[in-house]
């Protein structure tokens, strides 16, 4: 069965071929069925080989696959290959088994697009790269995979070009992630030049078995976390995920909750040995990055209005709270929050493009109000996902969140009362997003600012909001109950009910940290952090439900405008970075193209003196043969012994 | 006086260059034909010469080739005269140099 | 006798080139060319070459020289030709340079190279002048039969070539383009044309 792995990543790049050829004849709803049907192959695909490993013993569970030779290049030699490892498979796994449900909502979200076949080619092409990044055996293939979905997901957030704020956002995300991929490519020349392979094999049993400088090892992680930090979405370089929210909703769903935001965090995983030999420093600096990243996401989705960039900043702020896992070594705790968050934050992404559907692309939770009248498939699976973030046992979100702070405690307590603080934000700001939009009497009828009496009677008699069709709430369904039960894969109450720890403990080379604390602080811990995000829950609820407490304290104008960060990077970038970039500018216009046009001209001038000699007159040319041939003769006669 | 090979190839070398001369110096494009094929016979000569000074059979051979394709050029060549000549009729090759640089 | 018969040759090869070159008329250059096609051909015999003598007359003369013909008359380009002007400028001084220089050259290197041949003698017998023909065809339908069939190929290409190229195609035919002569001599309809053209297009 392992060796059919390379039908995972086959799959989807069959289905975009077939689609950016043959999709508009394909046309509408076919080529979404196809990308769905692909998509689900590779699903089952990749359940085979997991049902395949899941028998095996824990040291039988590493296999590489390896296709065929892609780069043989002197020293260096890189196979198309996989690494099928739990951890892969355990990525592959929610990647395609998400993807396949995000597949079939767009094939209701996207009805009646122009770009319907395109969407798919894309989403399509997406999932192959993306499953290139985890399930490839070296860092180049990973690193193919990692500038395949960040292009990829250029073209999905700009994928309503024609809108110049779409287009803006995508080529934002571009350029915020070449920052990081300038990390990861030099992480790889520093794992080459050490190593002198990019296999993970060779590079993580080298690791493992001790024989790396702690410098270069701490040169690689950091470089490894630039690359991370970029693709994850964390302080500093978080600035893209907001503005991607502009592509469409399932596009938000598959990029900014289930695959492409977690590669950072899967590379660190994978990359756990190196992390290890390095300074002590670095584990503390991704924790630290970590949880300094969610609480400042967290405070920043408080204030939002527009219900995506709402779950956006709780993106970034979740994926914060992975770093701070992997930080606090609890790899195990940081996959195990990946999952379930895929779930909830696919279900919440899915949820809100059903509300936006059903509102008829109204993003703004101020016009909402009381859409679970209308919308109760939604309402539910969106409740659901609400809890499951909120870290309300035994929704899954619980679990994970606990078990990284459990970690974080380990580790140090402050970073754990940081946690528990963006816990209670956490909890507050979804509550807000549930009140605002599904509770309380419908806004959406209501005359706006700025707009008078025709307009509103226009736009009332215009829409009212409406259920989204079953292949919308189908995937809802599912994502829900998937939300609920997630959590089990990971009980904290023993050893034995540790099942994805033992299935993961070949990819961590024993590198997880094991807790210190006793059952009894542990208990307590979760107690606490049930107690807290209650808090946030009730007084979310007396806030924007009951209206006890005025709502303006919370929403400070300063969290609106994210901490003024954007503006001031964009201040910057318009001041004096752009005078540099003028000048750089300059400096190609005039040195580097000057020598270009210089070199250009000069044969330009020689190439008009040749022009002389081809003037298309026959006999001229016929004279030149003439003298050619007189000349070669006289030179066979000077040649010859005469 | 005995007749050398000499003597041949002397005479083949002046008929040469008067082709090549010829080649030069003529606009109608079909007598600068006729001196390319002037010059081929000069080739001949050459071969059939130098192959009884050798008392080799291949400069024989060698002609019969040259005469083929020198059969095959001119049939070509005219069809391209005539090509042109339809079109614009009268024209010298001097006319013909769209192709200059 | 020998040298008489060279001689006779010599003055026929010569003299119809001479007028080859210099004959106004295409007509005449082409009877010029006969000639010397001729004189060729009392060389070959004189060679003892007794097969290719015949080829000389029955190919050369009788068909090549046949088929300027045909194409001058077809053309009507029997107009005689003005040799008096010369367009290219240097053009005739260079072509005397390349004449004498080819001239002089190509007969030093020849009668070098006839004086100290390194080939070796009687590769493939000769045969006398009965015996010419003979072998002749037995060289060229065994040892050299491959390069007989591409011959053959490359002459079917010519026809081929011929007729695609000379075959009157249907519609309007396109002129050739005049840079050469629209830059050598003002053509007034041209000048004419212009300001109408200008004027078209403002209006």
């Amino acid at each position: 069965m392992v060796d059919l792995i390379w039908l995972v990543p086959a799959l989807p790049l069959a289905g975009f071929i077939v689609l950016i050829f043959a999709g508009r004849r394909i046309g509408e709803p076919g080529a979404g069925w196809l990308a769905t049907g692909v998509m689900g192959g590779s699903f089952l695909a990749t359940l085979g080989v997991f049902i395949d490993m899941a028998g095996r013993s824990s040291h039988d569970r590493r296999a590489v696959v390896t296709l065929f030779e892609w780069i043989p290049a002197g020293d260096l030699s890189v196979d198309i290959g996989f690494l099928v490892d739990p951890l892969s498979i355990t990525m592959c796994l929610f990647i395609t088994g998400v993807g396949a449900l995000i597949h079939l909502y767009s094939v209701g979200y996207m009805h009646g697009d122009d770009g319907f076949a395109r969407f798919f080619a894309y989403l399509n092409l997406f999932t192959f790269a993306m499953l290139m990044l985890v399930l490839g055996d070296s860092l180049l293939l990973t690193f193919l995979g990692w500038e395949g979905v960040g292009a990829c997901s250029y073209l999905l957030i700009s994928f309503w070009f024609t809108e110049p704020a779409n287009a803006t956002a995508g080529k934002k995300a571009f350029v915020t992630n070449r920052i990081g991929d300038w990390g990861f490519m030099v992480a790889m020349f520093a794992t080459f030049f050490t190593f002198g392979s990019l296999d993970y094999v060779d590079v993580l049993d080298a690791s493992t078995a001790g024989t790396v400088a702690q410098g270069t090892a701490t040169l690689i992680a950091v470089m490894l976390l630039v690359g991370a930090v970029g693709k994850s979405a964390q302080f500093p370089l978080y600035l893209w995920l907001p503005d991607a929210m502009a592509g469409p909703t399932p596009v938000s769903a598959l990029i900014h909750a289930a695959t492409m935001v977690t590669s950072g965090v899967y590379l660190l995983t994978r990359m756990n040995p190196l992390i290890a030999d390095s300074a002590g420093w670095v584990p503390d600096l991704v924790a630290w990055l970590g949880v300094g990243t969610a609480l400042f996401a967290a405070t920043i989705a408080m204030a939002q209005t527009d219900i995506k960039k709402v779950l956006a900043y709780s993106t970034v702020s979740q994926l914060g709270y992975m770093f701070l896992a992997v930080g606090s070594g609890a790899y195990v705790a940081a996959v195990f929050h990946m999952v379930t968050h895929a779930f909830f934050k696919a279900l919440l992404f899915l949820g809100s493009g059903s509300v936006i559907h059903g509102m008829d692309g109204d993003q703004d939770m101020r016009h909402y109000g009381g859409l679970r009248r209308f919308m109760p498939v939604t309402t539910g699976t969106f409740v659901v996902g609400w809890l499951a973030i909120a870290g309300v046992p035994p929704f899954s979100g619980f679990w994970s969140k606990d078990e990284i702070l459990a970690f974080a405690w380990n580790r140090s307590p402050v970073l754990w009362a940081l946690g528990l603080l963006t816990a209670v934000l956490t909890a507050f700001y979804m509550t807000r997003l549930i009140a605002l939009t599904f509770a309380g009497e419908g806004r959406y009828a209501e005359q706006r600012p700025g707009e008078d009496d025709a307009e509103a009677a226009t736009r009332r008699a215009d829409h009212t909001p409406h259920e989204s069709p079953r292949t919308m709430t189908a995937p809802l369904v599912v994502l829900a109950v998937l939300a609920v039960v997630a959590g089990f894969v990971q009980l904290p109450f023993s050893s034995s009910t540790g099942w994805l720890e033992h299935w993961l403990e070949p990819s961590l080379y024993a590198n997880e940290v094991h807790l210190g604390t006793g059952g009894a602080t542990q208990v307590l811990l979760a107690a606490i952090a049930v107690v807290g995000g209650l808090v946030g829950i009730g007084v979310a609820v007396a806030v924007y439900m009951k209206g006890r407490i005025p709502r303006e304290p919370f929403e400070q104008p300063i969290l609106a405008d994210a901490w003024r960060i954007d503006r001031s990077v964009a201040a910057f970038m318009g001041g004096p970075g752009r005078r540099g970039f003028e000048a750089a500018n300059r400096f190609d216009g005039q040195v580097v193209d000057g020598a270009v046009y210089g070199i250009a001209g000069l044969v330009r001038r020689l190439a008009g003196v040749l022009r002389m000699f081809h003037n298309g007159m026959v006999r001229t040319y016929a004279t030149g043969i003439g003298l050619g041939a007189a000349a070669l003769l006289a030179w066979f006669l000077t040649r010859s012994t005469l | 006086m005995v007749v050398t090979t000499g003597w041949y190839l002397a005479l083949g070398a002046a008929l040469f260059s008067m082709g090549a001369v010829g080649l030069l110096v003529r606009r109608n494009p079909l007598v600068m034909f006729m001196c390319v094929e002037l010059m081929l016979n000069a080739v001949n000569l050459t071969f059939v010469s130098l192959g009884a000074e050798l008392a080799d059979l291949g400069g024989q051979l060698s002609v019969f080739f040259v005469l083929v394709v020198a059969a095959a050029e001119v049939v070509v060549g005219l069809a391209v005269i005539v090509a042109i000549m339809r079109r614009r009729p009268g024209a010298t090759v001097d006319d013909l140099s769209v192709l200059g640089g | 006798m020998e040298v008489a018969v060279f001689t006779l040759g010599a003055v026929i090869v010569l003299s119809g080139g001479l007028g080859v070159l210099l004959a106004r008329n295409p007509v005449h250059a082409a009877l010029f060319l006969v000639q010397t096609l001729f004189g060729v051909a009392v060389l070959f015999v004189l060679l003892e070459a007794t097969f290719l003598a015949a080829v000389q007359v029955m190919v050369y003369a009788g068909a090549i020289v046949i088929l300027f013909l045909f194409v001058i008359m077809l053309l009507g380009v029997d107009r005689a030709d003005d040799l008096g002007i010369e367009p290219i400028a240097g053009q005739r001084p260079m072509a005397a340079v390349v004449g004498v220089s080819l001239a002089g050259l190509l007969a030093t290197v020849l009668l070098v190279a006839v004086d100290g041949l390194t080939g070796a003698r009687g590769g493939t017998p000769l045969g006398d002048a009965g015996d010419n023909t003979r072998r002749l065809g037995e060289a060229l339908f065994t040892d050299m039969v491959f390069a007989v069939e591409l011959t053959a190929i490359l002459l079917t290409v010519a026809v081929v070539g011929a007729v695609a190229l000379a075959r009157r195609l249907s519609g309007p035919m396109q002129p050739l383009p005049v840079v050469a002569i629209a830059e050598s001599d003002d053509q007034p309809t041209e000048a004419d044309d212009e300001p109408a053209g200008a004027t078209g297009e403002d209006s």
